[in-house]
């Protein structure tokens, strides 16, 4: 069933938020820390270990990936939502520390990428 | 009968309906354009990002509000469909079938990349902000955490009591790190080897910005878009936790 995949793909984003949130809890802060990557971390294993005792279904799976498949629209729609007009209006300053660091950290992707690599 | 209100009022009463056609549409020309223009070379999905970026602009413009073309009542499901929510949801979508060994093999680059990233924005925006002739901690540590990510500045200046036009700032510097990241990635990708699950991770690290990471990848190559969304969804947590703390006692050593 459709509704499997989709639930169990809810289901790990709920846990990851709470899980995120009780982290910032933890540490002090009024933040989710990583939820949605704990949420990701979450479904990759669920996947991995459900897929070696019982298989999803191809219909179940189905309902995972519309979301993934519908990913790319959504980006377009968080584009279109932007606040493209602040952001010009930050003028020279804002241009510089967002422009500057996106720079320097497009270089360092290749230089960390040789840490730990056999 | 008035037949543009009932229209009117049918669009925005089924708003993410609408929102589904509105992007099918901007998603279906520029594809268009990606094969008609450059015959496929330009990415269809990076020219409709770009689209929905010259978009918000326009409905900035035509409304004066802060959530761009959303802000037009016919289209604000649009605002519904590319919020955190639906945003989030998607993105933990495309983890499915992601192999568990990839990411162990990536985790500790993963992490000091993470690190390093807003460690290096934050510097970057604060040698900004003093470069500027700002002269107090909080403003140098707002604007710095502007660097990070346009969540990090605000909560931040929040946690310190900055000015709001420091404040505002910070956001700025955000928003342009976001949107460079969402149009540059596919450019600069192959320059920088970002070709493969464990670069995406380690890119995912540096740039934090979850927009810009997720809207980057999936124009350069969707299959890479899990592992770098998994990284950049703890960056701002870190931003949140080190800029109003550790990053701030160290600005002020020096900017008392």
């Amino acid at each position: 069933m459709v509704i499997y995949g989709v639930a169990l793909l809810a289901f790990c984003m709920l846990i990851g938020i709470i899980l995120g949130e009780l982290l910032g809890r933890l540490i002090g802060i009024e933040a989710n820390i990583g939820g949605i990557g704990i949420a990701m971390i979450l479904l990759v294993i669920l996947s991995n270990y459900l897929k070696k005792s019982f298989r999803l279904g191809d219909v179940t799976e189905q309902g995972i990936h519309f979301w993934s498949a519908i990913y790319i629209p959504i980006v377009v729609a968080m584009a279109a939502k932007q606040n493209v007009i602040a952001a010009i209006d930050g003028g020279l300053i804002a241009v510089f520390a967002g422009g500057i660091s996106v720079v320097l950290s497009f270089l360092l992707v290749p230089l960390i990428s040789r840490i730990g690599k056999s | 009968m008035n037949y543009f209100e009932l229209l009117e009022s049918v669009l925005s009463k089924n708003g993410l309906i609408t929102a589904f056609v509105f992007v099918g549409c901007v998603v279906w020309i520029s594809y268009y354009l990606s094969e008609k223009l450059s015959k496929g070379r330009f990415h269809g999905s990076a020219i409709a990002i770009m689209l929905g970026l010259l978009l918000a602009y326009v409905g900035g413009l035509l409304t004066g509000g802060s959530s761009g073309i959303a802000d037009i009542t016919l289209l604000s499901g649009v605002g519904l469909l590319g919020g955190a929510m639906f945003r989030d949801f998607a993105i933990v979508a495309t983890a499915y079938g992601v192999k568990l060994e990839e990411l162990k093999k990536a985790g500790k680059a993963g992490v000091v990349s993470l690190f390093l990233g807003v460690g290096l924005s934050f510097f970057v925006g604060a040698a900004t902000a003093i470069l500027f002739g700002y002269t107090d901690a909080v403003s140098i540590t707002t604007i710095g955490a502007g660097a990070v990510t346009y969540i990090v500045g605000p909560v931040t200046g929040t946690a310190l009591n900055a000015e709001s036009d420091v404040v505002a700032l910070s956001v700025a510097a955000g928003l342009i790190k976001s949107m460079l990241v969402m149009i540059a990635t596919p450019f600069v990708a192959k320059y920088i080897g970002l070709d493969n699950p464990r670069s995406a991770m380690i890119f995912g690290g540096l740039m934090g910005t979850t927009s810009g990471v997720a809207a980057g990848l999936a124009a350069t190559d969707p299959k890479l878009v899990p592992y770098g969304a998994m990284t950049a969804t703890f960056y701002t947590g870190i931003g949140c936790l080190l800029a109003p703390s550790i990053l701030y006692l160290l600005v002020s050593v020096v900017y008392a």
